[in-house]
C-alpha cells in the first residue's frame, strides 16, 4: 500500500461526498427558498406545518435522520430503499432545506416593506416585485450565512457513513482496521483543499455584488 | 377640470380613527400641499389614494371613474388594484430605490414590465426623464453614489415615468439634509410649471405657501382648514390652524 494507491482510494471515496454535496446543493436550495414561502404563508395551517418540520427537522441530530430515512421504510412498508446513496441524499435534501429555509425566509424578511411598495405604487405585480426587485437583494443579503451552511454541508458528508455509504471516512477507515492511522488524519487535507475552493468561490461573489448596498 | 374627486373618507387602524371624514377636490394641473403635525393623517390620506391602504367609507373618483369605495364590500382584486394604482404617483419620503440598479434602470423598470412600449421609446422618455431632474449625467450611478437629495430626483422621475395622473409626494425632503430639500423643491415646482398634478404632504411651509394652488392643513384626521395659500396661512379661521401656524413659521 504506497501513498499514492490510498490518496487515489481516498478519493474515489470523496468523489461520493462530492456528488452527495452537489445533489443535495440542487435539490435543497430550491426546496429550501419553498418551504420559506410555506413559513411566511398567509394561511395559518400552511404556515404552522412549515414551522413545525423546520423544528423537527433542526431539533433532531442529522445522524438519527439517516437511519430513519434508511431504515423506516422498510420497516413501516416493507419498502426498503434501492440504495444507501439514496437514502442519504433524502436525508440530507430535507435537513438542508429546512436549514436554508430559515436562512431565505431571514433575508427576505429583512427588504424594506418600503421596497414592495415602491414596486407596488409603479404597478407592478407581486411576482415582478420579487423576482425584480426583491430577490436581488435577498441573494446579497444571504450570501455570508449560506457560504456557512454550505461549507458545514461539506463536512456534513461524512455522516453518510452511518449507513454505509462508502464516502472518504469510511474509506480511510478500512485503512485503520489494517493498523494504518494516517490515512484517517490525510483525509482533512481533502476537505480543507475543496473548502478553500469554495471559500475563494464566494468572496468572488461577494466581491462581485459589491457595486451596490443593501 | 376636477381630476380627483374625494369625498368622505374614513379609516381606522383598531380603535384609532386617523381619518374622520376627509372630503377635497383638485383640478388639473393643480398643487395641492398638505400641511399638518405628524399623526394628523397626513400619510394615511396619500397612502389611501395609493391604495397601500383601504378606507373604511368614502369614495376615490379619478377624471370620474370611481378608484374606491368604502360602500363596495366585495372583495379587492389585486390585478384591479394594480391598475386603479397607476392614476398615482408616489414618492416616498425614503425614496425606496432600488439598490441593485441604475439610476437610469430604477426608471425604466417598471415601464419595461408593463410592456406597452418599445425599448426604445422607453429608452427616450427615460433620457428625457433624468434631463428633467438634472441627472443626466448620473444615469448610470447607483443610488447609493447618490446624495440623498439625487436619490429623491431619481424616485421623482422614476413615479413620472409610469404616467400618473396625479403625482403624490410625501414628505419628500423630510429625509434630507436642510442644504439638499432645496434641490428637489426645485424640481417639484418646474414640475408645477409643466402642468402636473399634484399632491404634497410637507413641512416645508415656505414651499407650501409659494408654490401650491390650494393647502389643506389637517390636524386628528379631518380638514381643518382648506384653501388658498393666502387664505390658509395669513388670514386662517380655525384657532388649531393659528396655533399650528404660529409654531411651524417661528
Amino acid at each position: 500500500m504506497d501513498f499514492s494507491t490510498i490518496t487515489s482510494d481516498l478519493l474515489s471515496g470523496f468523489l461520493e461526498n462530492l456528488k452527495l454535496f452537489g445533489l443535495t446543493l440542487a435539490f435543497s436550495l430550491p426546496l429550501g427558498l419553498l418551504l420559506s414561502f410555506c413559513s411566511m404563508s398567509k394561511i395559518p395551517p400552511i404556515r404552522w406545518l412549515a414551522k413545525t418540520f423546520v423544528w423537527i427537522i433542526r431539533g433532531t441530530p442529522l445522524m438519527l435522520q439517516l437511519f430513519i430515512v434508511f431504515f423506516v421504510p422498510g420497516i413501516v412498508f416493507d419498502a426498503p430503499l434501492k440504495t444507501r446513496f439514496t437514502a442519504a441524499l433524502i436525508a440530507f435534501v430535507i435537513n438542508y432545506s429546512a436549514y436554508f429555509s430559515e436562512i431565505y425566509r431571514g433575508g427576505i424578511e429583512s427588504i424594506p416593506v418600503g421596497q414592495h411598495e415602491a414596486g407596488m405604487v409603479l404597478g407592478m405585480t407581486r411576482k415582478q416585485i420579487f423576482f425584480k426587485v426583491v430577490l436581488m437583494q435577498v441573494v446579497k443579503k444571504i450570501i455570508p450565512p449560506m457560504s456557512n451552511e454550505i461549507i458545514t454541508l461539506v463536512k456534513d458528508t461524512s455522516l453518510a457513513r452511518v449507513i454505509a455509504v462508502a464516502e472518504i471516512i469510511m474509506v480511510a477507515d478500512r485503512f485503520t482496521a489494517r493498523g494504518m492511522i494516517w490515512p484517517l488524519f490525510y483525509t482533512g487535507v481533502f476537505f480543507l483543499l475543496f473548502n478553500g475552493i469554495l471559500t475563494l468561490l464566494f468572496g468572488a461573489i461577494e466581491k462581485k455584488l459589491d457595486y451596490y448596498k443593501v | 377640470m376636477t381630476v380627483l374627486e374625494v369625498k368622505d373618507l374614513r379609516k381606522s387602524f383598531g380603535s384609532n380613527a386617523v381619518l374622520k371624514g376627509v372630503s377635497f377636490t383638485l383640478d388639473k394641473g393643480e398643487v395641492l400641499s398638505i400641511i399638518g403635525s405628524s399623526g394628523g393623517g397626513k400619510t394615511t390620506l396619500l397612502r389611501c389614494l395609493n391604495s397601500l391602504e383601504f378606507a373604511e367609507e368614502g369614495t376615490i373618483t379619478v377624471n370620474g371613474e370611481v378608484m374606491f369605495d368604502g360602500a363596495d364590500k366585495s372583495k379587492h382584486k389585486e390585478k384591479d388594484i394594480r391598475l386603479k394604482r397607476l392614476h398615482f404617483g408616489l414618492v416616498f419620503q425614503q425614496f425606496n430605490l432600488f439598490p441593485q440598479y441604475t439610476a437610469k434602470e430604477n426608471i425604466m423598470l417598471a415601464p419595461k414590465l408593463m410592456g406597452n412600449e418599445s425599448k426604445e421609446q422607453i429608452e427616450q422618455q427615460t433620457d428625457a426623464l433624468l434631463e428633467r431632474v438634472g441627472l443626466s449625467d448620473k444615469a448610470d450611478y447607483y443610488p447609493c453614489m447618490l446624495s440623498g437629495g439625487q436619490q429623491q430626483r431619481v424616485a421623482i422621475a422614476r413615479a413620472l415615468a409610469m404616467k400618473p395622473d396625479i403625482l403624490c409626494f410625501d414628505e419628500p425632503t423630510s429625509a434630507l439634509d436642510p442644504e439638499l430639500t432645496g434641490e428637489v423643491l426645485k424640481v417639484i415646482k418646474g414640475l408645477k410649471d409643466s402642468d402636473t398634478t399634484m399632491i404634497v404632504v410637507t413641512h416645508e411651509m415656505g414651499f407650501a405657501q409659494n408654490v401650491s394652488d390650494k393647502v389643506i392643513f389637517m390636524a386628528k384626521g379631518v380638514i381643518e382648514e382648506m384653501g388658498t395659500p393666502e387664505e390658509v396661512f395669513e388670514h386662517p379661521k380655525s384657532e388649531v390652524t393659528k396655533a399650528f401656524l404660529a409654531n411651524a413659521t417661528e
